[in-house]
C-alpha cells in the first residue's frame, strides 16, 4: 500500500512544484519518402506524418487526463530533411518545410523538428541546399524547427559549416526581424548531436532509429528546487543524494507516460530524456536550483561546480529509474526560458563567458541567448566554434541557439512569449574572430576520438 | 517493477482532497462515488504541510462513469467546498514510488 506521504508527494510535485511531462515526441522515419519529383516526395511526407501521428495529440490528452500529469507538448521529429529531399530535383527545400508545417497543423502538434542536416565531416548536395533554405524556411513557417550538426568527437569541427551557420543565423534573424528574430529560436547548431532527443528545437529522427518511436522528455526543475530547499544546509554528499532520489521519481513518471503513449499508438517506446528543462514560470527554474544550493545569484563563482553536481546527480537518479535514458538528459540552461537566468543576466551576475563555462557541465549548451543585432556573422561563428570545441573535446553534446536580435542593443529585450520567454540582450566580445573562422576546412578530431 | 502493459487491468483510482477542514467533505465525496457505483477500498486523512488532506482508494471496475467524468464531478464539488478534489489513476503513484 502506498503511504499518505507518497501520495501527497506526488500530488504536490504536480500541483505546486510544476512537475510535468514536457513533451511526447513521435519520431517518424521519412527515408521511404524520397522521390525524384519534389511534389511527390512532399505528398509522401505529408501522408506518412498525418497517418502515423493522427492520434498523437489525443493519446497525449488521454494520458494527461488519466494520470493527472500535465503533458505540455506533443511534437513530431522526422528524418533530417536533407537526406529525404536530396533525391529530388528541388533546388531549394522550402517546399519541404512547408509540407512539414502543413502536416504538423493537420495533426495538431505545435512543433515539428527535422529540417536538419548532419554535416560534421562535410556536405552533400542535399546538405548544401538545406542549409541555404533555412532562413526562408524558418520565416515562412511557424512550427518547423531546424538543426545542423557540424562537429563530432570522431570527425572534428567542420569550420566551413561553422562559418556558414554564422551567416545563416544572421539571415534568419533578419528575415524574422518583425518578431525579434524568432526564426533563430527555432534553429540549433550542434556538436555531437543525439539522434533521439525529444526536445525542440534540436529534435530530429536519427538514421539509426526505427520506423517510428515515442520519446518522452520529462522536466521538473521546480521539484528539484523544492527538494534542495527542503534539505537545508546539508553537505554535498547528502545534497547529491537528495537530487538523485528526486530525479529518480521524476524519471519514473516519464517512463510510465512514455510506455502508455507507445502502447496506445502502437509504436515502440524509445527513451526518456530526463532533462531539467525550465520554463519562464516562477519556481520552474534551473538557475533557482543553483541559488537554492547557496549561490547568491546564478553566474557567480561556484556556479559551474553547482551545475556539475546537479547535472551528474540528475543523470545518476534517472539512469536507475529507466533503462532507456537518452537524448540530452541533464540540466538545460536556456536564458530566455528561465526566470532565474533572466534575473541573473539583468543583475550582471551572468555573462556570456560564464555561460560558456557552464556549458562544459550542462546537458546542452548556449541556449536561447539574445545578442545585439549588429553582432557579425563571424562573431557568431566564433561562438559556435568555441561551443563545438567544448563538445568534441569533452565527448558531450553542445549546442548554440543564439538570437542576434535585429535592431536591438545591450539592455534591450527580445520577447517571444509562451515557453520561449523573453531574453535580455547580452554583450559579446567586441574584438573580431573573422580571420580565424574564415580559414575554412576542418579542425581535426581530438585525440579522445581514438578510442578503438 | 509494475508492468505497465498490465495497467489496463488495474482500475483503482486515488481520490485526494486538499484544503481547510470543514463539515461534509467525506459525505460529499463518498456520495459521488456511491452514485456512480465506485467502491471505496480505503480512506485515510491527515494534515500535511498546511493542508488538511484526505486520501481515498477507490475501485472503478463497476463504475458507471469514466475517470474524466469522475474528475469533473469531484472538481465541481471541490469548487463548492472551497477545496481541491482530484482523482488520479493509482499507477501514477505506484510507478513513481515502487520499483
Amino acid at each position: 500500500m502506498l503511504t499518505i506521504q507518497e501520495v501527497m508527494e506526488t500530488i504536490l510535485m504536480v500541483q505546486e512544484e510544476h512537475l510535468d511531462i514536457r513533451t511526447i515526441t513521435m519520431g517518424i522515419s521519412l527515408r521511404d519518402c524520397a522521390d525524384p519529383n519534389p511534389k511527390a516526395a512532399q505528398q509522401k511526407i505529408y501522408d506518412k506524418i498525418t497517418r502515423l501521428a493522427a492520434n498523437l495529440v489525443k493519446a497525449g490528452e488521454d494520458i494527461e487526463n488519466n494520470y493527472g500529469i500535465p503533458i505540455v507538448n506533443k511534437r513530431i521529429s522526422v528524418t533530417p530533411i536533407s537526406m529525404v529531399a536530396e533525391s529530388s530535383t528541388a533546388e531549394d527545400y522550402v517546399g519541404f518545410a512547408e509540407v512539414m508545417e502543413k502536416a504538423a497543423g493537420t495533426v495538431g502538434v505545435n512543433f515539428i523538428g527535422g529540417f536538419s542536416a548532419l554535416v560534421h565531416k562535410g556536405f552533400t548536395k542535399g546538405d548544401k541546399i538545406l542549409l541555404e533554405s533555412i532562413p526562408e524556411a524558418l520565416s515562412v513557417t511557424e512550427r518547423v524547427c531546424s538543426s545542423v550538426n557540424l562537429a563530432t568527437t570522431k570527425s572534428g569541427i567542420n569550420m566551413d559549416a561553422v562559418c556558414q551557420m554564422g551567416q545563416i543565423i544572421k539571415q534568419t534573424a533578419e528575415k524574422t526581424a518583425d518578431k525579434d528574430g524568432l526564426g533563430c529560436a527555432k534553429l540549433v547548431v550542434f556538436a555531437n548531436v543525439p539522434e533521439d532527443n525529444p526536445f525542440m528545437a534540436g529534435s530530429f529522427h536519427g538514421v539509426g532509429e526505427p520506423e517510428a518511436v515515442i520519446n518522452v522528455g520529462v522536466s521538473g526543475p521546480g521539484v528539484v528546487k523544492y527538494a534542495v530547499e527542503k534539505a537545508g544546509n546539508v553537505n554535498f554528499g547528502e545534497l547529491a543524494e537528495i537530487i538523485k532520489k528526486t530525479s529518480f521519481k521524476i524519471t519514473r513518471m516519464g517512463e510510465l507516460v512514455g510506455r502508455r503513449a507507445a502502447k496506445i499508438l502502437n509504436v515502440p517506446f524509445g527513451i526518456v530524456d530526463l532533462s531539467l528543462a525550465p520554463t519562464p514560470a516562477v519556481g520552474d527554474s534551473v538557475a533557482e536550483i543553483l541559488e537554492a544550493m547557496g549561490l547568491e545569484r546564478c553566474g557567480t563563482h561556484g556556479t559551474t561546480a553547482a551545475l556539475a553536481l546537479l547535472n551528474d546527480a540528475v543523470k545518476k537518479g534517472g539512469a536507475m529509474a529507466s533503462s532507456y535514458v537518452g537524448g540530452m538528459s541533464g540540466a538545460f540552461i536556456p536564458v530566455s526560458e528561465d526566470a532565474g537566468m533572466i534575473r541573473a543576466v539583468e543583475d550582471k551576475a551572468l555573462s556570456l563567458d560564464k555561460l560558456e563555462a557552464m556549458t562544459c557541465v550542462c546537458s546542452v549548451g548556449l541556449d536561447m541567448i539574445a545578442v545585439p543585432g549588429d553582432t557579425t556573422a563571424e562573431t557568431i561563428a566564433g561562438i559556435i566554434a568555441d561551443e563545438a570545441a567544448i563538445g568534441i573535446s569533452n565527448q558531450k553534446t553542445t549546442a548554440v541557439r543564439i538570437i542576434p536580435a535585429p535592431g536591438k542593443k545591450v539592455g534591450d529585450y527580445v520577447e517571444f512569449g509562451g515557453l520561449l520567454g523573453r531574453a535580455p540582450v547580452m554583450p559579446v566580445n567586441p574584438f573580431s574572430s573573422s580571420l580565424f573562422v574564415r580559414r575554412g576546412g576542418r579542425i581535426p578530431a581530438p585525440i579522445q576520438s581514438l578510442r578503438n | 517493477m509494475t508492468n505497465p502493459a498490465k495497467t489496463d487491468e488495474n482500475q483503482r483510482v486515488i481520490v485526494t482532497v486538499l484544503g481547510a477542514d470543514r463539515v461534509g467533505i467525506i459525505a460529499g465525496v463518498s456520495g459521488i462515488l456511491a452514485e456512480n457505483n465506485i467502491n471505496i477500498l480505503d480512506i485515510s486523512q491527515t494534515t500535511l504541510r498546511e493542508f488538511f488532506t484526505m486520501i481515498m482508494v477507490a475501485d472503478m471496475k463497476q463504475s458507471k462513469i469514466n475517470l474524466n467524468t469522475l474528475k469533473a464531478k469531484l472538481a465541481a464539488l471541490g469548487e463548492e467546498l472551497g477545496m481541491r478534489i482530484d482523482a488520479m489513476h493509482e499507477d501514477a503513484f505506484r510507478f513513481m514510488h515502487r520499483i
